[in-house]
């Protein structure tokens, strides 16, 4: 087992998006996270899978999402082969003498500040998901109040796109 | 053709089905299918055949699909009749029968509002369909009706399903049937990669105990003539699975039947013994392999199917192929013949070796005096066909029948044996054989039924008797749920939980009466021929009650999760037939 980033550009149609997960739940496959929204062409969504499985497993995964009629295009984006990001939103309890310190530490980690309260801060981040978990390790010892990840995102690297 | 008709959404999906040719549909009426019956009231080319449930309408259209090779057509209104088709549906797909099954669905306006007969059926089908359409816009219904026909008969065949909101097809427009589909995603391959073809017949040629495995996608692909071709030039032997009977003549010498948990002996061995298994449009079912580690331990595999995710799925694939079969097993016979002009493949001890199992291990029951064997009546009904001048058309429900059905019938045309193989839809039989005669009134449809099988949808003997689409149902009466049966008695220490049935209620001779049918019934074996002459010939649907042996068992048997080798033989001692 290993865990795969599976990259599918599905037709903009009604009920497209709950063919693959239901594919997914019918076959006994588990995903991780799932990441979907527009592309460049409105008539096109893409969607990021990340998924643990058997390299077996991997490929009756492509094969049983090509035959949908609104998957256009299954793809494997390997890790180092691809950009992947992802976004997050954590919400920190701080006290009011604590607040500068946490926000000097967020800047070095490399997270915004999106809202800010008398007892909390809502900080964003996107990068890689090794760098948000570093993030939320980071902040732990605070005390993470709520937490939400949009799930990665990848595009492969256009110095490999000759390789697909 | 593409001049633009003002019409009804309901007259559109009329002029739909014409366009695509067909010339039977099957369903039921009901509210939010009102219109579209109220537009075949206004005239269509196309026969509309009333089931008496809409399970007995898909399955009608699934024998009509499989019987003509074309699309079957089912027609249902919104809730109770939609999740009646469901059942159907999830056979066809099993089976990878094609089908478009169209339902009515309350107003767009109530679509979502738990409304009178609302359910969502695109949801409830969406893993046992290829694809679904829930229609809203009466502009789209050209080109959805266009595309469901185009996904469900290409590629791997199957079923789809059409949803049509109740305003739609009361809405007007400007009707124009399209030329092209418009599905960018839907590319099933159309032909054959080369290579594939040269290593798979390098593999053909260099093996010393070839088989092929042939299966229900020979037929679908109207691939029969191309195997036999391939069977014939190479000398290649092969089984026959279930679902794949009647692609290769089961007269044939080199059609060595069967394999699987009620398949011959010989069959499983010659799978087990071969060094290249030869799958063509068959996907190592649970209930060909047995247990899948030990299945053709020393073989390496040439898997060739339309679809590709079935390849590889369940048994590795040495060499895989994947494309239509009917041009794939014309271009392996060409290359077989030209890889070995200079020195044929000469397979001869390998065949005389399976001639030699196929000696040591017919099928066979023992017979006993006063007591009719429900094989019996199978050869029986095979003999009477033989005498018969024209094509028989065979259909079964699922369980000993069926299998008494596969081992002792003689299929040599294809589409002659039409049978639910994957899902086991117990039922299928008779609407099945509705279906079929409908699609070829010029055969003989005879339905090989069973007790508990003809009781879930022997209503649709109105539908055969009205409908004037006269079939034989011989139901081999045993009075139990006979496969259920055996397995509480060698695998649950005879506890028999609920599987009695009776030989006696229904009377089904008097039930056939009751139908406008012609009943017999059939107690003992010198009845038998008499019984199934006149029931032949009874010029309308005809019931024949075998009242036999219910502790008959079906052998040989590999028990489910056993290596297919390990076959429990029939314990026949005293007479042998």
């Amino acid at each position: 087992m290993s865990t795969h980033t599976i990259s599918v550009r599905l037709e903009n149609k009604p009920g497209a998006l709950a063919r693959v997960s239901q594919l997914f739940s019918r076959r006994g496959y588990n995903i991780e996270s799932l990441a979907v929204g527009p592309t460049e062409d409105s008539d096109v969504s893409r969607l990021t899978l990340r998924v643990d499985c058997s390299e077996h497993s991997l490929e009756q995964i492509e094969k049983q999402m090509h035959k949908l009629v609104n998957v256009l295009r299954v793809t494997e984006l390997p890790a180092d082969e691809a950009v992947e990001r992802e976004l997050a939103l954590v919400t920190v309890s701080v006290p009011p003498d604590k607040r500068a310190d946490l926000v000097a530490l967020s800047q070095v980690a490399g997270a915004s500040v999106a809202d800010i309260a008398r007892d909390a801060i809502t900080f964003e981040i996107v990068g890689r998901p090794e760098q948000l978990e570093a993030f939320e390790e980071l902040v732990r010892p605070y005390g993470v109040r709520e937490l939400v990840r949009t799930g990665r995102i990848g595009l492969r690297r256009p110095s490999r796109n000759e390789r697909t | 053709m593409t001049l633009k008709n003002r019409m009804l959404g309901s007259d559109a999906i009329l002029r739909a089905l014409e366009h695509e040719g067909v010339d039977v549909a099957f369903g039921i009426p009901g509210g939010a299918i009102l219109p579209t019956y109220d537009a075949i009231a206004r005239g269509t080319s196309v026969r509309h055949v009333l089931a008496r449930h809409e399970q007995g309408a898909g399955h009608m259209a699934e024998g009509y699909a499989r019987a003509s090779g074309k699309v079957g057509v089912a027609i249902a209104t919104s809730g109770p009749g939609a999740t009646n088709l469901v059942t159907a549906i999830a056979d066809a797909w099993m089976d990878s029968t094609p089908l478009v099954c169209i339902t009515g669905q309350v107003k767009s306006s109530l679509i979502g509002t738990d409304a009178f007969q609302e359910v969502d059926i695109t949801g409830i089908t969406m893993p046992i369909v290829k694809h679904s359409w829930l229609v809203q816009d009466v502009e789209e219904l050209p080109h959805v009706m266009k595309a469901a026909f185009h996904v469900a008969r290409t590629g791997r065949q199957g079923p789809v399903l059409v949803d049509v909101a109740k305003d739609v097809q009361e809405a007007e427009f400007l009707f124009e049937y399209p030329k092209d589909v418009d599905l960018p995603g839907w590319k099933p391959p159309t032909k054959v990669h080369p290579r594939q073809i040269r290593e798979a017949a390098r593999a053909i040629v260099e093996a010393e105990r070839p088989i092929i495995y042939a299966g229900g996608g020979v037929l679908n692909a109207d691939a029969c003539a191309e195997l036999r071709q391939l069977v014939d030039s190479a000398r290649l032997p092969a089984v026959v699975t279930l679902m794949g009977k009647g692609c290769l003549p089961d007269s044939h010498p080199l059609n060595y039947g069967a394999p699987g948990m009620h398949g011959s002996k010989y069959a499983n061995w010659a799978l087990n013994k071969a060094d290249l298994v030869i799958a063509v449009g068959s996907r190592f079912d649970d209930r060909v392999t047995g247990k899948v580690s030990a299945f053709a331990p020393g073989a390496k595999v040439i898997h060739f199917d339309i679809d590709a995710a079935e390849v590889g799925k369940i048994r590795h694939a040495e060499i895989p192929v994947v494309g239509p079969l009917k041009i794939g097993l014309a271009q392996l016979a060409a290359e077989v013949s030209a890889v070995a002009a200079d020195g044929a493949p000469d397979h001869g001890p390998w065949l005389r070796q399976l001639d030699d199992w196929r000696e040591q291990f017919p099928f066979r029951y023992a017979k006993a005096d006063g007591v009719l064997k429900p094989q019996t009546a199978v050869e029986a009904l095979r003999d009477a066909a033989a005498a018969l001048d024209h094509d028989v058309i065979w259909t079964t429900g699922v369980g000993q029948h069926q299998m008494w059905a596969m081992q002792y019938m003689v299929c040599d045309q294809p589409r002659s044996f039409i049978t639910s193989g994957g899902l086991g839809t117990m039922g299928y039989g008779l609407p099945a054989a509705i279906g079929a005669k409908a699609a070829r009134p010029d055969a003989t449809v005879v339905c090989i039924d069973g007790d508990g099988c003809f009781q879930m949808t022997c209503q649709e003997l109105a539908t055969a008797a009205l409908e004037r689409l006269p079939v034989v149902a011989v139901v081999l009466n045993n009075g139990w749920l006979g496969m259920v049966r055996q397995w509480q008695e060698m695998f649950y220490a005879e506890r028999f939980s609920q599987t009695h049935l009776t030989h006696a209620v229904p009377d089904y001779a008097q039930l056939a009466e009751a139908y406008g049918c012609a009943g017999f019934t059939v107690e003992s074996e010198d009845q038998l021929e008499d019984a199934i002459a006149a029931a032949f010939s009874a010029g309308r649907t005809a019931v024949v009650d075998v009242r036999c042996d219910p502790e008959e068992k079906c052998f040989p048997m590999v028990p489910a999760g056993a290596a297919a080798v390990d076959v429990i033989e029939a314990p026949v001692e005293g007479v042998v037939a």
